[in-house]
């Protein structure tokens, strides 16, 4: 019982667990992402259509990854090189993400696709508890593993991740030691946008194999409440979004157990479990357990440069 | 060959006011595009649109039925916008109004005409005014996000709706129906030369009036620009920015909520699933596009509202889905934000070294 949960958590914590990590790498830069919704459906679809028409999974992923990559280097030249309203520019990303998929998934909807299949780990998956719920998953499942660990190493560990930290707490410190700092938002934009599209493309490639039209559902902007939750930093996102993974996986529960409960109401678990969730973390913040990025949401002018 | 970009001494005035105008036509010239790469001709299209909407005294009619709720949903959020308040949640507060008029309406039993609709109206503002004050205290307590908030609080109030008409409100004779009983006519705006539209209309005017009155004539209207344009400023200046927040936030939360009394009392006369397409929505870019003025407002929502009745006929002609239209306002907005760009600052490009 605990085993089914667990792994019901696991696989519906993924695609909010991407969505997390690409936009941590956008905050990381200083930049304010609220396209993460569109982003995800522009995955979803594109990693989809991928699939559909080559046969090949890899194929959709990257295809996924490619064309959320570009939508959000509009995010990024607008806000980047233009010093365009982050704020305005990410929702209008998220209705232009909205708009365009529902246009270009028409053709898409009802069809299906074999989805990723699951692929035990030999030793790993015969642990007791933890084994079939985390190493008896899919490949996109044991990537976001990979990248939880890469992501924490690149800031930390080299140099360009240093840069890019430098930036996004005080972009004209940085630009004195001699950083490009809109070469760096720029790529921290469109590349953590990419890992964005990966968390939309598991709802359409492994969560249901098939394009529905909005079927990310609020997971793009509950990732946006769930940096803040996670300090900015990758583990904790692993861990707010299997929190988050839990609940649906509970509510999915009570739903398929015939509670009296109304599905509509408990359909609004996650947004209010998300509402508290940001509440304690901005709490802890004002109180300086953690701390966001300096420069969060400031275009850069070197002119401004005091 | 060089690209030079420097600031403007000051922003130009002449190119400030057009841009809005100029992005909606480069959004229509690559929207077409879109449309084309989606098999659909875009010049019949955009065609299809201006018939629709302003082609017929129908037509007229059902643009300014649309155009009601935007002007209260865009007045609502350009309102939060003049103090860097990010409403996102009017479409939200659009269901709670509903929902809280049409609980009057089924309820209260009123039999006095008057009576009723100043009950439903107060209801209306009141329980919208709330839903977004949440988020307000929040913000101004513990400067909790209010994107996020106000943004969470749309699907919480669109599943209460939900429950509502799918459960304890739902019309026994409705044919299982997720709807309420209709209105009985105590609890009914006036309709306007025999067509759907409603009194509701001219109310969206008075209100654009008053809220104009409200931020130029008045001191509260002053502190919330002073807030807005420099918040370091006005704290300096003894003003209470956090009670200004808490205050802007119900009262834009009200005029959205008002929207949803329009739309019960004037046009549905019920309480039913999906009572708003994405007003709330609309009317971000509303706000936005008419930089921030009332008259703007009214302005824009316009627009929009032929946008929407045209776009159903896009569905019916075209078998586009619904939700393109938001990708037009997407693009547009991308091309506003681009154009401001070009309006703070200049771009040359010049031969050899910096000059």
């Amino acid at each position: 019982m605990i085993e089914i949960l667990l792994d019901a958590t696991v696989r519906a914590g993924t695609p909010i667990l991407f969505a997390t990590l690409g936009t941590i790498i956008n905050e990381r830069a200083g930049i304010i992402n609220l396209g993460i919704e569109g982003l995800m459906l522009i995955g979803a679809l594109s990693g989809f259509a991928g699939t559909y028409l080559s046969g090949s999974l890899l194929v959709g992923v990257i295809a996924a990854f490619c064309a959320t990559m570009l939508a959000g280097a509009i995010h990024a030249l607008i806000t980047v090189q233009l010093r365009g309203n982050q704020i305005v520019c990410g929702l209008a990303l998220t209705m232009f993400g909205i708009g365009i998929t529902a246009l270009f998934g028409r053709g898409m909807v009802g069809l299906t696709i074999d989805g990723f299949q699951r692929l035990a780990i030999p030793g790993l998956s015969q642990l007791p508890l933890v084994g079939k719920p985390f190493f008896n998953q899919d490949l996109l499942i044991y990537l976001s593993f990979v990248l939880v660990i890469a992501i924490s190493l690149f800031f930390y560990h080299t140099r360009w991740g240093l840069a890019l930290r430098a930036i996004g707490e005080n972009p004209a410190a940085a630009d004195t030691c001699g950083v490009a700092i809109n070469r760096y938002r720029f790529l921290a934009v469109t590349i953590g946008s990419g890992i964005v599209g990966i968390g939309g493309a598991y709802l359409s490639l492994v969560t249901t194999p098939m394009w529905i039209e909005n079927m990310t559902s609020g997971r793009g902007w509950i990732a946006v409440a769930l940096v803040i939750f996670a300090s900015w930093s990758s583990y904790r996102a692993l861990a707010g979004a299997y929190l988050f993974g839990g609940i649906t996986a509970m509510q999915l529960r009570f739903q398929a157990m015939g509670t009296t409960v109304s599905a509509h109401l408990l359909q609004m678990l996650p947004y209010i479990f998300t509402i508290l969730v940001l509440v304690i973390s901005t709490v802890r913040l004002q109180k300086g357990i953690s701390q966001q990025p300096e420069s969060l949401g400031k275009p850069y002018d070197r002119e401004d440069r005091k | 060959m060089q690209i030079i970009v420097s600031r403007r001494e000051s922003s130009s005035a002449m190119f400030r006011a057009t841009a809005p105008f100029i992005s909606v036509l480069v959004a229509l010239f690559v929207a077409g595009f879109l449309l084309l790469a989606a098999g659909v001709n875009p010049a019949a299209a955009y065609r299809d649109i201006v018939y629709e909407a302003l082609g017929s005294g129908y037509g007229w009619s059902e643009t300014l039925v649309k155009t009601t709720p935007l002007i209260f949903a865009g007045l609502g959020v350009s309102l939060a916008f003049r103090m860097q308040i990010w409403n996102i949640g009017a479409e939200g507060q659009i269901y709670i109004g509903a929902m809280a008029a049409s609980g009057v309406a089924l309820f209260s039993g009123i039999e006095n005409h008057a009576l009723m609709l100043s009950a439903m109206f107060t209801a209306a503002a009141l329980c919208g005014g709330l839903w977004a004050g949440v988020a307000g205290v929040l913000r101004a307590k513990w400067q909790v996000n209010e994107v996020i908030i106000t943004l969470m609080m749309n699907y919480i109030a669109i599943l209460t709706v939900d429950y509502l008409v799918y459960g304890p409100w739902k019309d026994p004779k409705g044919f299982n129906f997720p709807l309420t009983a209709e209105f009985s006519d105590t609890a009914r705006l006036a309709e306007l030369f025999n067509t759907r539209l409603h009194t509701g209309f001219i109310l969206a005017l008075v209100c654009a009036l008053l809220l104009y009155l409200f931020i130029e004539r008045t001191v509260w209207g002053y502190q919330i620009k002073v807030i807005g344009s420099n918040i370091k400023a006005a704290q300096y200046a003894g003003m209470r920015t956090a009670t200004a927040v808490v205050l802007v936030l119900f009262l834009s939360g009200a005029i959205a909520g008002i929207a949803g009394f329009s739309e019960v009392a004037g046009l549905q006369h019920r309480l039913q699933h999906g009572i708003s397409p994405g007003y709330g929505f609309t009317a971000i870019i509303i706000a936005w596009l008419a930089r921030r003025s009332a008259v703007g407002v009214v302005i824009v929502a316009f627009l929009m509202g032929v946008l929407l009745v045209g776009g159903d006929s896009l569905q019916l002609n075209w078998q586009l889905p619904v939700a393109f239209v938001y990708a037009f306002q997407g693009l547009i907005l991308f091309f506003l934000l681009a154009a401001d760009f070009f309006v703070q600052y200049r771009v040359r490009l010049t031969n050899g070294g910096p000059s």
